[in-house]
């Protein structure tokens, strides 16, 4: 790390940490800036490095929410009374109660999803190209129909998480939720970025370019997916304890399995920022974020109008992504050798 | 979750014979998909809101008194040019790319057909009553909506239509062909770009029809378009491309399959069950293929 990168974390972290301070109107805008943040890093590592389009991490995100939620009831009160309507209303977490549930939830919301990833990824990863898109995208969905008919977990009419507790401070719920997001990103980052300075990514790089010819260079190829999701499976778990909790309510498929919200936003998200490279999802996440809560006031209802056709552009005149978009403009920044008198040369024919 | 079936034998039929009539029209659609993913090798997750948009034709033909049978006709027509021009602005920017590039840009569709539907139509459950009545049939103990026959009817009536037209018209010929090799049929004078987009607007005349019949049979909604997708993409991964047969009796394997889960699980799981079972056939099928070394191409 040279000293201009250590400037810039060191900026960055600042900043993160003197943000709901600078801008105390837009804590919940942060903390779901720092969530998306979260899922865009984590499809990176599937669509991006491995060359899994998954539309189905929204299953772990999904899965950390409920079980984040249902923990931290069911830890002090019964489950099923809670849900049935009125619960948070008889029975009330005191704080200490409140955050201890918190704690062990994210602990399970973010364990228990890397298990499942663990357990389903040897069937699903085996699937390639857009036979694994289009599967990943029914589990997603399928996952949202069948908690949608569960009772205990609210069935159609949804879940409410337990409200924050007061403990004295109007402001403390935000900051809560912000440093926890916040916090969760920070190890995320550190994680990924962990990962793809090992011979990992070159592992996940080489099963994108050509998986055949990289099992038959003797790497365990399945053993490295199925890694690799759960990583994303982890952290995608945590970032939805985080958010059923800021959100405070848990609808199947508006607010858990929302493959037509976050499902579509991680992918667009990570290719708007290019996909492929550490920086690109983060980029692409704080754009989309800016764009969506700046523009979506002015689209009133006609957001999702505004979605589609946001999809439909990126995908077809912005596959590469503004780090892609950067990469071609100033490759010498990106560590390329650049040949002066070719660039010459081809800026002449240009 | 209550297992009347098992009590009521005759349910049994009478799933048995929805899930037929059903199936019929899931292949009519899975016919389309296969169609241009055979012959574009793109893969249109908007394939059900074209669907949905056909449903909504014949139900305002229904609404202006126009009997909505006749959406049958009206309604292909219509989303031929649909079809056109949804392949002139999006999808003719995507045929040679990766096939993940056409999945996004048709998700893309998908969501923006779902929301103008939505401001246009309403978000109210709609169906256009075509007032066939019923017949009754064991004494009574099996209802079958006179509509559902007819749709069944029209649908391989239409199914038919198109097979004879691919084997007998140029245009068919010409389509045909650049599934093969679409270099070669460029080569020997076939316009490629005219027989995508033919191709696509004839995958979106048969949704308008199946579109049509769905709204006279059964319900139709804004948000209703991905089941259907997926349910023709798993009869065209069952049946594979090409083999109609295989399509026809996947789409009313399909149909049965959802009727009886509609019975023995409840319709809450209705839905969830659909995408579930393309999880498992996928899976099934990746095993199967692991065996010999291989994979799902």
């Amino acid at each position: 790390m040279n000293k201009n990168n250590l400037i810039l974390y060191i900026f960055i972290l600042t900043f993160g940490i003197a943000a709901p301070f600078i801008f105390p109107a837009f804590k919940v805008q942060l903390s779901i800036l720092c969530i998306l943040i979260i899922l865009a890093l984590t499809w990176n590592v599937q669509g991006g490095e491995m060359g899994y389009n998954t539309f189905g991490n929204i299953l772990f995100y999904g899965l950390g929410m409920y079980l984040c939620a249902s923990v931290q009831v069911g830890m002090f009160f019964p489950l099923a009374e809670w849900t049935e309507g009125g619960g948070e209303k008889t029975f009330v977490h005191t704080p200490t109660q409140f955050f201890q549930g918190m704690a062990v939830g994210l602990a399970v919301a973010a364990v228990a999803p890397a298990i499942v990833a663990g357990l389903i990824g040897y069937s699903i990863l085996g699937l390639r190209g857009h036979y694994f898109a289009i599967c990943t995208l029914g589990l997603g969905v399928a996952a949202g129909e069948i908690s949608g008919g569960i009772e205990i977990i609210g069935a159609g009419q949804g879940f409410t998480t337990p409200p924050f507790p007061n403990i004295g401070s109007l402001e403390a719920r935000g900051e809560f939720f912000y440093f926890c997001s916040f916090i969760v990103l920070v190890l995320t980052f550190i994680a990924i970025k962990a990962i793809y300075s090992t011979r990992f990514k070159l592992v996940l790089n080489a099963i994108r370019d050509n998986e055949d010819k990289a099992e038959a260079m003797g790497i365990q190829t399945m053993k490295y997916k199925i890694i690799g999701w759960m990583i994303s499976a982890f952290f995608c778990g945590l970032a939805g304890g985080i958010m059923g909790g800021l959100v405070g309510y848990i609808d199947s498929t508006d607010v858990a399995f929302d493959g037509r919200e976050m499902g579509v936003f991680m992918v667009l998200m990570a290719i708007l920022g290019g996909k492929g490279t550490l920086w690109g999802p983060v980029i692409g996440a704080t754009v989309f974020h800016i764009f969506k809560e700046g523009f979506w006031t002015f689209f009133l209802g006609w957001q999702y109008v505004a979605l589609g056709v946001l999809i439909i552009v990126i995908v077809i005149y912005f596959p590469e992504g503004i780090m892609g978009w950067l990469r071609e403009k100033y490759p010498e920044r990106f560590g390329e050798v650049v040949d002066e008198a070719d660039r010459k040369a081809q800026v002449e024919l240009k | 979750m209550d297992f009347l079936i098992f009590q009521v034998p005759m349910l049994t039929v009478q799933a048995t014979l929805d899930g037929v009539l059903l199936g019929i029209l899931f292949a009519l659609i899975a016919y389309g998909m296969a169609l241009q993913w055979g012959v574009m090798n793109i893969i249109n997750i908007a394939q059900g809101d074209l669907v949905i948009l056909g449903g909504y034709i014949a139900y305002f033909m229904y609404l202006y008194g126009i009997h909505p049978a006749w959406g049958v006709i009206v309604s292909p027509i219509i989303m031929y040019f649909v079809g056109v021009i949804i392949y002139k602005l999006v999808i003719n920017k995507v045929v040679d790319r990766d096939l993940f590039i056409s999945i996004l840009a048709t998700f893309g569709i998908s969501i923006l057909f779902m929301q103008l539907m939505n401001f246009a139509f309403g978000a109210d459950v709609v169906l256009a009553n075509s007032g066939y009545g019923t017949t009754m049939l064991f004494d009574n103990s099996v209802t079958l909506p006179n509509s559902k026959i007819f749709s069944a009817f029209i649908s391989i009536v239409f199914a038919i239509g198109l097979v004879i037209y691919m084997k007998k018209s140029k245009l068919g010929r010409a389509i045909r062909a650049t599934a093969q090799n679409a270099r070669a049929a460029k080569i020997l004078g076939v316009d490629t770009e005219k027989v995508y987009a033919a191709t696509f607007g004839i995958n979106a005349a048969l949704c308008g029809v199946a579109g049509a019949l769905i709204s006279i049979t059964f319900t139709i909604h804004p948000y209703m378009g991905l089941p259907y997708t997926i349910r023709s993409f798993m009869i065209v991964i069952v049946a594979g491309l090409g083999n109609l047969p295989g399509v026809a009796m996947s789409g009313m394997g399909l149909g049965m399959f959802e009727e009886f889960a509609d019975y023995i699980l409840g319709t809450e799981f209705r839905i969830g069950s659909v995408f579930l079972l393309l999880v498992l056939i996928l899976v099934y099928r990746r095993f199967k293929l692991s065996k010999k070394r291989e994979y799902l191409k």
